[in-house]
Protein backbone atom coordinates (compact mmCIF):
# COMPACT_ATOMS: atom_id res chain seq x y z
CA UNK A 1 0.00 0.00 0.00
CA UNK A 2 1.87 3.08 -1.10
CA UNK A 3 0.82 6.43 0.28
CA UNK A 4 -1.53 8.30 -1.98
CA UNK A 5 -2.79 5.15 -3.70
CA UNK A 6 -6.52 5.00 -4.08
CA UNK A 7 -8.47 1.77 -4.33
CA UNK A 8 -11.61 1.52 -6.40
CA UNK A 9 -13.14 -0.48 -3.53
CA UNK A 10 -12.15 -0.91 0.11
CA UNK A 11 -14.01 -3.76 1.78
CA UNK A 12 -14.04 -4.04 5.55
CA UNK A 13 -14.30 -7.60 6.80
CA UNK A 14 -13.10 -10.83 5.22
CA UNK A 15 -16.22 -12.89 5.86
CA UNK A 16 -18.83 -14.25 3.48
CA UNK A 17 -20.22 -10.82 2.56
CA UNK A 18 -16.88 -9.02 2.17
CA UNK A 19 -15.10 -11.77 0.25
CA UNK A 20 -18.07 -12.44 -2.05
CA UNK A 21 -18.08 -8.73 -2.81
CA UNK A 22 -14.33 -8.76 -3.47
CA UNK A 23 -14.67 -11.62 -5.97
CA UNK A 24 -17.17 -9.54 -7.96
CA UNK A 25 -15.33 -6.23 -7.93
CA UNK A 26 -11.95 -7.80 -8.70
CA UNK A 27 -13.46 -9.84 -11.56
CA UNK A 28 -15.06 -6.60 -12.75
CA UNK A 29 -11.59 -5.10 -13.11
CA UNK A 30 -11.69 -2.81 -10.06
CA UNK A 31 -8.73 -2.48 -7.72
CA UNK A 32 -10.01 -4.12 -4.56
CA UNK A 33 -8.66 -4.28 -1.02
CA UNK A 34 -10.18 -6.41 1.77
CA UNK A 35 -9.26 -5.38 5.31
CA UNK A 36 -9.48 -8.30 7.73
CA UNK A 37 -8.69 -7.74 11.41
CA UNK A 38 -7.90 -11.41 12.07
CA UNK A 39 -4.60 -13.14 11.41
CA UNK A 40 -6.37 -14.75 8.43
CA UNK A 41 -9.88 -14.68 7.01
CA UNK A 42 -12.25 -16.81 9.06
CA UNK A 43 -10.25 -16.65 12.27
CA UNK A 44 -12.78 -14.28 13.89
CA UNK A 45 -15.91 -15.76 12.41
CA UNK A 46 -18.44 -18.05 14.03
CA UNK A 47 -21.69 -19.44 12.70
CA UNK A 48 -24.12 -21.99 14.04
CA UNK A 49 -23.08 -24.05 11.17
CA UNK A 50 -25.52 -24.31 8.29
CA UNK A 51 -25.34 -22.60 4.88
CA UNK A 52 -28.29 -22.69 2.47
CA UNK A 53 -26.64 -22.89 -0.92
CA UNK A 54 -29.81 -23.07 -3.02
CA UNK A 55 -30.44 -19.32 -3.21
CA UNK A 56 -26.76 -18.65 -3.97
CA UNK A 57 -26.60 -21.03 -6.90
CA UNK A 58 -28.89 -18.67 -8.81
CA UNK A 59 -26.41 -15.81 -8.36
CA UNK A 60 -23.23 -17.76 -9.02
CA UNK A 61 -23.87 -21.12 -10.69
CA UNK A 62 -21.18 -23.69 -10.06
CA UNK A 63 -19.08 -21.43 -7.86
CA UNK A 64 -19.72 -23.27 -4.59
CA UNK A 65 -19.09 -26.76 -5.98
CA UNK A 66 -15.49 -26.75 -4.78
CA UNK A 67 -16.16 -25.05 -1.43
CA UNK A 68 -14.98 -26.93 1.67
CA UNK A 69 -18.44 -27.85 2.92
CA UNK A 70 -18.79 -30.31 5.80
CA UNK A 71 -21.92 -32.40 5.17
CA UNK A 72 -25.08 -32.16 3.10
CA UNK A 73 -27.99 -32.05 5.55
CA UNK A 74 -30.14 -35.12 4.90
CA UNK A 75 -31.96 -35.28 8.22
CA UNK A 76 -33.76 -32.51 10.10
CA UNK A 77 -34.90 -32.96 13.68
CA UNK A 78 -36.79 -30.59 15.92
CA UNK A 79 -36.73 -31.59 19.58
CA UNK A 80 -38.81 -30.19 22.41
CA UNK A 81 -37.07 -30.53 25.75
CA UNK A 82 -38.57 -30.59 29.22
CA UNK A 83 -36.07 -31.55 31.89
CA UNK A 84 -34.86 -35.08 31.12
CA UNK A 85 -37.77 -35.68 28.75
CA UNK A 86 -37.73 -34.80 25.08
CA UNK A 87 -40.02 -35.22 22.11
CA UNK A 88 -38.66 -35.12 18.57
CA UNK A 89 -40.05 -34.55 15.12
CA UNK A 90 -37.77 -36.09 12.60
CA UNK A 91 -37.64 -35.59 8.85
CA UNK A 92 -35.79 -37.56 6.23
CA UNK A 93 -36.84 -36.67 2.71
CA UNK A 94 -35.17 -36.83 -0.69
CA UNK A 95 -36.17 -33.21 -1.17
CA UNK A 96 -33.63 -32.10 1.46
CA UNK A 97 -30.86 -32.96 -1.00
CA UNK A 98 -32.34 -31.14 -4.00
CA UNK A 99 -29.91 -28.45 -5.13
CA UNK A 100 -32.46 -25.65 -4.81
CA UNK A 101 -33.24 -26.48 -1.15
CA UNK A 102 -30.00 -28.06 -0.03
CA UNK A 103 -28.17 -26.88 3.05
CA UNK A 104 -24.70 -27.83 4.15
CA UNK A 105 -22.95 -27.69 7.49
CA UNK A 106 -19.84 -25.51 7.42
CA UNK A 107 -16.95 -24.43 9.60
CA UNK A 108 -16.09 -20.81 8.98
CA UNK A 109 -12.34 -20.95 9.52
CA UNK A 110 -12.09 -23.34 6.55
CA UNK A 111 -14.84 -21.86 4.39
CA UNK A 112 -13.73 -18.24 4.69
CA UNK A 113 -10.11 -19.12 3.97
CA UNK A 114 -11.22 -20.85 0.79
CA UNK A 115 -13.31 -17.84 -0.22
CA UNK A 116 -10.35 -15.53 0.48
CA UNK A 117 -8.26 -17.63 -1.94
CA UNK A 118 -10.97 -17.19 -4.59
CA UNK A 119 -10.92 -13.41 -4.04
CA UNK A 120 -7.13 -13.29 -4.37
CA UNK A 121 -7.34 -15.45 -7.49
CA UNK A 122 -9.79 -12.93 -8.96
CA UNK A 123 -7.25 -10.18 -8.33
CA UNK A 124 -8.29 -8.73 -4.97
CA UNK A 125 -5.76 -7.80 -2.31
CA UNK A 126 -6.59 -9.37 1.05
CA UNK A 127 -4.93 -7.60 3.95
CA UNK A 128 -5.03 -9.56 7.20
CA UNK A 129 -4.20 -8.12 10.64
CA UNK A 130 -5.77 -4.85 9.51
CA UNK A 131 -8.36 -3.44 11.87
CA UNK A 132 -10.37 -0.63 10.32
CA UNK A 133 -11.18 1.98 12.95
CA UNK A 134 -13.56 4.12 10.94
CA UNK A 135 -14.32 5.76 7.65
CA UNK A 136 -12.90 8.89 6.06
CA UNK A 137 -15.56 11.45 5.15
CA UNK A 138 -15.20 14.15 2.51
CA UNK A 139 -18.14 16.53 2.23
CA UNK A 140 -20.59 13.90 3.39
CA UNK A 141 -19.21 11.23 1.07
CA UNK A 142 -17.33 8.23 2.42
CA UNK A 143 -13.95 8.42 0.74
CA UNK A 144 -11.85 5.78 2.47
CA UNK A 145 -11.05 3.98 5.70
CA UNK A 146 -8.80 4.58 8.67
CA UNK A 147 -6.45 1.82 9.81
CA UNK A 148 -4.66 3.09 12.90
CA UNK A 149 -3.05 6.39 11.93
CA UNK A 150 -3.25 5.63 8.25
CA UNK A 151 -5.97 6.87 5.92
CA UNK A 152 -6.59 4.71 2.89
CA UNK A 153 -8.52 6.34 0.07
CA UNK A 154 -11.19 4.43 -1.82
CA UNK A 155 -13.88 5.41 -4.30
CA UNK A 156 -16.36 3.13 -2.56
CA UNK A 157 -16.23 1.46 0.87
CA UNK A 158 -18.20 -1.69 1.64
CA UNK A 159 -18.88 -2.37 5.34
CA UNK A 160 -19.05 -6.13 5.81
CA UNK A 161 -17.77 -6.08 9.37
CA UNK A 162 -20.43 -8.08 11.14
CA UNK A 163 -23.20 -7.55 13.66
CA UNK A 164 -21.40 -4.81 15.60
CA UNK A 165 -20.34 -2.93 12.43
CA UNK A 166 -18.09 -0.22 13.80
CA UNK A 167 -17.77 1.03 10.23
CA UNK A 168 -21.52 1.63 9.79
CA UNK A 169 -21.44 3.37 13.18
CA UNK A 170 -18.56 5.62 12.25
CA UNK A 171 -20.48 6.56 9.08
CA UNK A 172 -23.54 7.33 11.20
CA UNK A 173 -25.65 4.64 9.55
CA UNK A 174 -26.01 2.76 12.82
CA UNK A 175 -26.06 3.66 16.50
CA UNK A 176 -24.57 1.86 19.47
CA UNK A 177 -25.41 -1.86 19.59
CA UNK A 178 -28.72 -2.54 21.32
CA UNK A 179 -29.59 -5.66 23.27
CA UNK A 180 -33.11 -5.68 21.80
CA UNK A 181 -31.66 -6.00 18.30
CA UNK A 182 -29.26 -8.83 19.04
CA UNK A 183 -29.03 -12.43 20.14
CA UNK A 184 -25.98 -14.05 21.64
CA UNK A 185 -24.72 -17.44 20.56
CA UNK A 186 -22.23 -19.67 22.38
CA UNK A 187 -20.93 -22.83 20.80
CA UNK A 188 -18.62 -25.77 21.29
CA UNK A 189 -16.97 -27.88 18.64
CA UNK A 190 -17.11 -31.46 19.89
CA UNK A 191 -14.77 -33.84 18.10
CA UNK A 192 -16.36 -37.17 17.12
CA UNK A 193 -14.94 -39.53 14.50
CA UNK A 194 -16.98 -39.85 11.32
CA UNK A 195 -18.01 -43.48 11.92
CA UNK A 196 -19.41 -42.93 15.39
CA UNK A 197 -21.00 -39.66 14.32
CA UNK A 198 -22.82 -41.30 11.40
CA UNK A 199 -23.96 -44.20 13.61
CA UNK A 200 -25.32 -42.02 16.36
CA UNK A 201 -27.06 -39.53 14.12
CA UNK A 202 -28.29 -42.27 11.80
CA UNK A 203 -26.61 -41.00 8.65
CA UNK A 204 -25.39 -42.38 5.35
CA UNK A 205 -21.65 -41.81 4.91
CA UNK A 206 -20.93 -38.17 4.17
CA UNK A 207 -24.46 -37.00 4.90
CA UNK A 208 -25.29 -34.68 7.79
CA UNK A 209 -27.91 -33.92 10.40
CA UNK A 210 -29.31 -30.65 11.68
CA UNK A 211 -30.91 -30.89 15.10
CA UNK A 212 -32.69 -27.91 16.58
CA UNK A 213 -33.85 -27.95 20.17
CA UNK A 214 -36.27 -25.78 22.07
CA UNK A 215 -37.04 -26.12 25.74
CA UNK A 216 -36.28 -25.40 29.34
CA UNK A 217 -32.50 -25.68 28.95
CA UNK A 218 -32.58 -21.98 27.98
CA UNK A 219 -34.16 -21.36 31.41
CA UNK A 220 -37.11 -19.52 29.93
CA UNK A 221 -35.09 -17.29 27.61
CA UNK A 222 -36.41 -17.07 24.03
CA UNK A 223 -33.98 -19.03 21.91
CA UNK A 224 -32.84 -22.55 21.41
CA UNK A 225 -30.06 -25.01 20.86
CA UNK A 226 -28.53 -26.62 17.80
CA UNK A 227 -26.42 -29.59 16.82
CA UNK A 228 -24.89 -29.62 13.34
CA UNK A 229 -22.76 -32.55 12.24
CA UNK A 230 -19.49 -31.66 10.56
CA UNK A 231 -17.15 -34.20 8.93
CA UNK A 232 -15.65 -35.35 12.21
CA UNK A 233 -17.09 -33.03 14.81
CA UNK A 234 -20.39 -31.62 16.00
CA UNK A 235 -21.19 -27.93 16.36
CA UNK A 236 -23.26 -27.66 19.54
CA UNK A 237 -24.56 -24.41 20.93
CA UNK A 238 -27.31 -22.11 22.09
CA UNK A 239 -28.65 -18.79 20.81
CA UNK A 240 -30.76 -16.60 23.09
CA UNK A 241 -32.14 -13.11 22.79
CA UNK A 242 -29.80 -10.66 24.42
CA UNK A 243 -32.51 -8.34 25.75
CA UNK A 244 -34.24 -11.24 27.51
CA UNK A 245 -30.92 -12.43 28.93
CA UNK A 246 -30.23 -8.92 30.22
CA UNK A 247 -33.70 -8.51 31.70
CA UNK A 248 -33.71 -11.86 33.53
CA UNK A 249 -32.54 -10.25 36.77
CA UNK A 250 -29.82 -11.28 39.21
CA UNK A 251 -31.18 -14.83 39.42
CA UNK A 252 -31.21 -15.17 35.62
CA UNK A 253 -29.07 -17.78 33.90
CA UNK A 254 -25.45 -17.25 32.92
CA UNK A 255 -25.00 -17.57 29.18
CA UNK A 256 -22.14 -20.08 29.37
CA UNK A 257 -24.20 -22.32 31.67
CA UNK A 258 -26.87 -22.68 28.98
CA UNK A 259 -24.39 -24.55 26.79
CA UNK A 260 -23.78 -26.99 29.65
CA UNK A 261 -27.54 -27.28 30.20
CA UNK A 262 -27.96 -28.24 26.55
CA UNK A 263 -25.21 -30.83 26.69
CA UNK A 264 -26.78 -32.29 29.83
CA UNK A 265 -30.09 -32.96 28.08
CA UNK A 266 -30.06 -36.80 27.95
CA UNK A 267 -30.81 -36.87 24.23
CA UNK A 268 -27.84 -34.58 23.54
CA UNK A 269 -25.52 -36.24 26.07
CA UNK A 270 -26.15 -39.59 24.37
CA UNK A 271 -25.27 -38.22 20.92
CA UNK A 272 -22.09 -36.52 22.12
CA UNK A 273 -20.89 -39.07 24.70
CA UNK A 274 -17.13 -39.49 24.58
CA UNK A 275 -16.80 -36.51 22.27
CA UNK A 276 -14.06 -34.12 23.23
CA UNK A 277 -14.63 -30.38 23.17
CA UNK A 278 -11.90 -28.77 21.06
CA UNK A 279 -13.08 -25.17 20.75
CA UNK A 280 -15.41 -22.73 22.50
CA UNK A 281 -16.70 -19.64 20.73
CA UNK A 282 -19.28 -16.87 21.03
CA UNK A 283 -20.84 -14.44 18.60
CA UNK A 284 -23.66 -11.94 18.26
CA UNK A 285 -26.51 -12.38 15.79
CA UNK A 286 -28.54 -9.40 14.53
CA UNK A 287 -32.23 -9.91 15.32
CA UNK A 288 -33.75 -6.78 13.92
CA UNK A 289 -37.02 -7.24 12.20
CA UNK A 290 -37.08 -6.08 8.63
CA UNK A 291 -39.37 -3.19 9.57
CA UNK A 292 -36.62 -1.48 11.60
CA UNK A 293 -33.78 -2.23 9.20
CA UNK A 294 -31.30 0.64 9.41
CA UNK A 295 -30.25 2.48 6.24
CA UNK A 296 -27.64 0.39 4.48
CA UNK A 297 -26.00 2.86 2.13
CA UNK A 298 -24.92 6.45 1.76
CA UNK A 299 -22.72 8.11 -0.85
CA UNK A 300 -19.48 6.15 -0.96
CA UNK A 301 -20.63 3.38 1.41
CA UNK A 302 -22.57 0.15 1.12
CA UNK A 303 -23.35 -2.13 4.08
CA UNK A 304 -23.71 -5.89 3.57
CA UNK A 305 -24.25 -9.10 5.52
CA UNK A 306 -24.73 -9.12 9.31
CA UNK A 307 -23.61 -5.47 9.39
CA UNK A 308 -26.81 -4.61 7.49
CA UNK A 309 -28.89 -6.86 9.75
CA UNK A 310 -29.60 -9.37 6.97
CA UNK A 311 -30.63 -12.25 9.24
CA UNK A 312 -33.95 -14.05 9.42
CA UNK A 313 -34.87 -15.73 12.70
CA UNK A 314 -37.34 -18.50 11.95
CA UNK A 315 -37.40 -19.63 15.57
CA UNK A 316 -36.20 -23.14 14.82
CA UNK A 317 -33.27 -21.82 12.84
CA UNK A 318 -31.42 -18.57 12.20
CA UNK A 319 -30.55 -17.89 8.58
CA UNK A 320 -27.91 -15.34 7.65
CA UNK A 321 -24.95 -16.76 5.76
CA UNK A 322 -26.66 -17.00 2.37
CA UNK A 323 -27.97 -13.45 2.82
CA UNK A 324 -24.43 -12.33 3.64
CA UNK A 325 -22.89 -13.90 0.56
CA UNK A 326 -25.74 -12.71 -1.67
CA UNK A 327 -25.69 -9.14 -0.38
CA UNK A 328 -21.91 -9.11 -0.85
CA UNK A 329 -22.27 -10.30 -4.44
CA UNK A 330 -24.97 -7.70 -5.13
CA UNK A 331 -22.92 -4.93 -3.51
CA UNK A 332 -19.94 -5.91 -5.64
CA UNK A 333 -21.98 -5.91 -8.83
CA UNK A 334 -23.52 -2.56 -7.92
CA UNK A 335 -20.05 -1.03 -7.49
CA UNK A 336 -18.91 -2.47 -10.85
CA UNK A 337 -22.02 -1.07 -12.53
CA UNK A 338 -21.64 2.32 -10.85
CA UNK A 339 -17.96 2.51 -11.78
CA UNK A 340 -18.96 2.62 -15.45
CA UNK A 341 -20.75 5.90 -14.88
CA UNK A 342 -17.57 7.46 -13.53
CA UNK A 343 -19.39 8.49 -10.33
CA UNK A 344 -19.23 5.27 -8.28
CA UNK A 345 -19.61 6.90 -4.85
CA UNK A 346 -22.85 8.62 -5.91
CA UNK A 347 -24.29 5.84 -8.06
CA UNK A 348 -23.42 2.67 -6.13
CA UNK A 349 -26.03 3.13 -3.33
CA UNK A 350 -28.93 3.33 -5.79
CA UNK A 351 -27.67 0.38 -7.81
CA UNK A 352 -27.23 -1.66 -4.61
CA UNK A 353 -30.72 -0.86 -3.31
CA UNK A 354 -32.27 -1.79 -6.67
CA UNK A 355 -30.34 -5.06 -6.76
CA UNK A 356 -31.38 -5.92 -3.18
CA UNK A 357 -35.01 -5.08 -3.89
CA UNK A 358 -35.01 -7.46 -6.85
CA UNK A 359 -33.30 -10.30 -4.99
CA UNK A 360 -34.33 -13.04 -2.59
CA UNK A 361 -32.53 -11.20 0.22
CA UNK A 362 -35.14 -8.52 0.85
CA UNK A 363 -37.98 -10.77 -0.31
CA UNK A 364 -37.18 -13.52 2.21
CA UNK A 365 -36.40 -11.04 4.97
CA UNK A 366 -39.75 -9.33 4.37
CA UNK A 367 -41.45 -12.72 4.59
CA UNK A 368 -39.88 -13.21 8.04
CA UNK A 369 -41.14 -9.84 9.26
CA UNK A 370 -43.00 -10.03 12.56
CA UNK A 371 -41.65 -13.50 13.35
CA UNK A 372 -39.33 -12.11 16.00
CA UNK A 373 -42.25 -10.59 17.90
CA UNK A 374 -44.22 -13.82 17.61
CA UNK A 375 -41.23 -15.79 18.86
CA UNK A 376 -40.67 -13.52 21.86
CA UNK A 377 -43.53 -15.35 23.63
CA UNK A 378 -41.75 -17.19 26.44
CA UNK A 379 -44.46 -19.88 26.58
CA UNK A 380 -42.84 -21.42 23.50
CA UNK A 381 -39.67 -22.12 25.49
CA UNK A 382 -41.11 -23.61 28.66
CA UNK A 383 -44.83 -24.24 28.73
CA UNK A 384 -45.26 -25.84 25.30
CA UNK A 385 -42.22 -28.16 25.36
CA UNK A 386 -43.31 -29.30 28.85
CA UNK A 387 -46.90 -29.79 27.74
CA UNK A 388 -46.05 -31.72 24.57
CA UNK A 389 -43.69 -34.04 26.44
CA UNK A 390 -46.32 -34.63 29.14
CA UNK A 391 -49.04 -35.28 26.55
CA UNK A 392 -46.98 -37.82 24.66
CA UNK A 393 -45.99 -39.50 27.90
CA UNK A 394 -49.64 -39.76 28.83
CA UNK A 395 -50.51 -41.11 25.40
CA UNK A 396 -47.85 -43.84 25.47
CA UNK A 397 -48.39 -44.85 29.10
CA UNK A 398 -50.06 -48.21 29.41
CA UNK A 399 -50.59 -50.49 32.31
CA UNK A 400 -51.80 -48.34 35.16
CA UNK A 401 -54.66 -50.07 37.00
CA UNK A 402 -58.03 -49.47 35.39
CA UNK A 403 -56.61 -47.81 32.29
CA UNK A 404 -57.64 -48.57 28.80
CA UNK A 405 -56.43 -46.61 25.86
CA UNK A 406 -55.06 -43.31 27.04
CA UNK A 407 -56.81 -41.16 24.47
CA UNK A 408 -59.38 -39.75 26.89
CA UNK A 409 -56.91 -38.78 29.60
CA UNK A 410 -54.53 -37.39 26.98
CA UNK A 411 -57.27 -35.23 25.52
CA UNK A 412 -58.15 -33.99 28.98
CA UNK A 413 -54.53 -33.02 29.57
CA UNK A 414 -54.36 -31.36 26.15
CA UNK A 415 -57.43 -29.25 27.01
CA UNK A 416 -55.69 -28.04 30.12
CA UNK A 417 -52.37 -27.17 28.48
CA UNK A 418 -52.48 -26.60 24.73
CA UNK A 419 -55.89 -27.05 23.13
CA UNK A 420 -57.48 -24.10 24.89
CA UNK A 421 -58.17 -20.39 24.48
CA UNK A 422 -54.66 -19.42 25.62
CA UNK A 423 -53.05 -21.73 23.12
CA UNK A 424 -55.26 -20.39 20.38
CA UNK A 425 -54.25 -16.85 21.28
CA UNK A 426 -50.53 -17.75 21.29
CA UNK A 427 -50.70 -19.33 17.86
CA UNK A 428 -53.26 -17.05 16.19
CA UNK A 429 -50.69 -14.38 15.21
CA UNK A 430 -48.88 -17.07 13.20
CA UNK A 431 -51.57 -16.89 10.49
CA UNK A 432 -50.08 -13.59 9.30
CA UNK A 433 -46.53 -14.88 9.10
CA UNK B 1 -22.69 -43.68 28.32
CA UNK B 2 -24.78 -40.54 28.48
CA UNK B 3 -23.88 -38.01 31.13
CA UNK B 4 -20.69 -39.83 32.03
CA UNK B 5 -18.32 -36.98 31.33
CA UNK B 6 -17.78 -34.29 33.90
CA UNK B 7 -18.73 -30.90 32.50
CA UNK B 8 -15.82 -28.61 31.76
CA UNK B 9 -15.66 -25.24 33.40
CA UNK B 10 -15.95 -22.31 31.03
CA UNK B 11 -12.37 -21.16 31.72
CA UNK B 12 -11.19 -24.65 30.77
CA UNK B 13 -13.11 -24.35 27.52
CA UNK B 14 -11.55 -20.97 26.74
CA UNK B 15 -8.14 -22.48 27.45
CA UNK B 16 -8.74 -24.72 24.41
CA UNK B 17 -8.93 -21.70 22.11
CA UNK B 18 -5.94 -20.20 20.33
CA UNK B 19 -5.09 -16.60 21.19
CA UNK B 20 -2.47 -14.10 20.22
CA UNK B 21 -2.29 -11.79 23.18
CA UNK B 22 -2.36 -8.04 22.70
CA UNK B 23 -0.31 -6.28 25.36
CA UNK B 24 -2.93 -3.53 25.47
CA UNK B 25 -6.37 -4.21 26.92
CA UNK B 26 -9.24 -3.75 24.45
CA UNK B 27 -11.93 -3.50 27.14
CA UNK B 28 -11.92 -0.76 29.74
CA UNK B 29 -14.53 -0.31 32.46
CA UNK B 30 -15.58 2.97 34.01
CA UNK B 31 -15.20 2.02 37.68
CA UNK B 32 -17.54 4.75 38.96
CA UNK B 33 -20.33 3.68 36.65
CA UNK B 34 -19.80 0.00 37.54
CA UNK B 35 -20.00 0.75 41.27
CA UNK B 36 -23.30 2.55 40.77
CA UNK B 37 -24.77 -0.43 38.89
CA UNK B 38 -26.95 -2.82 40.86
CA UNK B 39 -27.66 -5.53 38.35
CA UNK B 40 -24.25 -6.31 36.81
CA UNK B 41 -25.81 -7.79 33.72
CA UNK B 42 -22.34 -8.21 32.22
CA UNK B 43 -21.42 -10.89 34.74
CA UNK B 44 -24.33 -13.11 33.71
CA UNK B 45 -24.32 -12.35 30.03
CA UNK B 46 -20.67 -12.67 28.99
CA UNK B 47 -20.43 -16.12 27.33
CA UNK B 48 -16.83 -16.36 28.53
CA UNK B 49 -17.83 -15.55 32.12
CA UNK B 50 -14.97 -13.06 32.15
CA UNK B 51 -16.63 -10.44 34.36
CA UNK B 52 -16.34 -10.83 38.12
CA UNK B 53 -17.13 -8.85 41.20
CA UNK B 54 -14.05 -8.10 43.28
CA UNK B 55 -14.47 -8.64 47.02
CA UNK B 56 -16.38 -6.09 49.01
CA UNK B 57 -15.33 -3.05 46.99
CA UNK B 58 -18.11 -3.68 44.50
CA UNK B 59 -15.65 -3.23 41.69
CA UNK B 60 -16.22 -5.19 38.49
CA UNK B 61 -13.19 -6.66 36.80
CA UNK B 62 -12.91 -8.12 33.31
CA UNK B 63 -10.43 -10.81 32.28
CA UNK B 64 -10.11 -9.31 28.79
CA UNK B 65 -7.33 -11.64 27.65
CA UNK B 66 -9.85 -14.49 27.30
CA UNK B 67 -12.34 -12.38 25.36
CA UNK B 68 -14.22 -14.23 22.60
CA UNK B 69 -14.94 -10.86 20.94
CA UNK B 70 -18.72 -11.20 20.72
CA UNK B 71 -19.52 -7.73 22.13
CA UNK B 72 -22.40 -8.82 24.39
CA UNK B 73 -21.10 -6.78 27.32
CA UNK B 74 -21.05 -3.64 25.19
CA UNK B 75 -24.65 -4.19 24.12
CA UNK B 76 -26.12 -5.08 27.53
CA UNK B 77 -24.41 -2.51 29.78
CA UNK B 78 -27.18 -0.09 30.75
CA UNK B 79 -24.75 2.60 31.93
CA UNK B 80 -22.33 2.87 29.04
CA UNK B 81 -19.51 1.76 31.34
CA UNK B 82 -17.92 -0.58 28.82
CA UNK B 83 -15.33 0.96 26.51
CA UNK B 84 -14.88 -1.84 23.99
CA UNK B 85 -13.07 -2.18 20.72
CA UNK B 86 -11.80 -5.16 18.80
CA UNK B 87 -8.23 -6.10 19.72
CA UNK B 88 -5.61 -4.66 17.39
CA UNK B 89 -5.21 -6.29 13.99
CA UNK B 90 -3.96 -9.89 14.27
CA UNK B 91 -4.49 -10.03 18.05
CA UNK B 92 -7.08 -11.73 20.21
CA UNK B 93 -8.90 -15.00 19.70
CA UNK B 94 -8.04 -17.07 16.64
CA UNK B 95 -10.76 -19.58 15.87
CA UNK B 96 -9.47 -22.72 14.18
CA UNK B 97 -12.94 -24.12 13.48
CA UNK B 98 -15.47 -21.30 13.83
Amino acid sequence: MSAGERFDVAIVGGGLAGLSCACETARGGLSTAVFERGAECGSKNVSGGRLYLGPLRGLLPGFWNDAPLERLVARETLTLVAGDASASFDLRAPGLAKPEHASHTVLRAKLDRWLADRAVEAGAMVLPESRVDGVVLHDGTVAGVRVGDEEIAARVVVAADGALSFVARSAELAGAPRADRLAVGAKEIVALDAGRLEDRFGLEPGRGAARLLVGDFTRGLPGGGFLYTNRDSVSMGVVVRLDAAAAAGPSGPETHALVDALRAVPEVARLLAGGETVEYSAHLVPELSFADAPPRSRPGLLVAGDAAGFVANYGFTVRGMDFAAASGILAGRAVVEAAKSGRPAEDAPGAYERALAGSFVLRDLAAARGLDRFLANDRFYGHYPRSVCALLEELFRVGAPGRGAAFRSTWKLARGTIANWRGFRDLWPARKL
Amino acid sequence: VAGEEALMRVDEKIALDAFRQDEREHIRLDAAKCRACGDRICIRTCPGHLYTLVGETGEVKVEWSGCLECGSCLAVCPNGAVDWSYPRGGCGVRYRHG
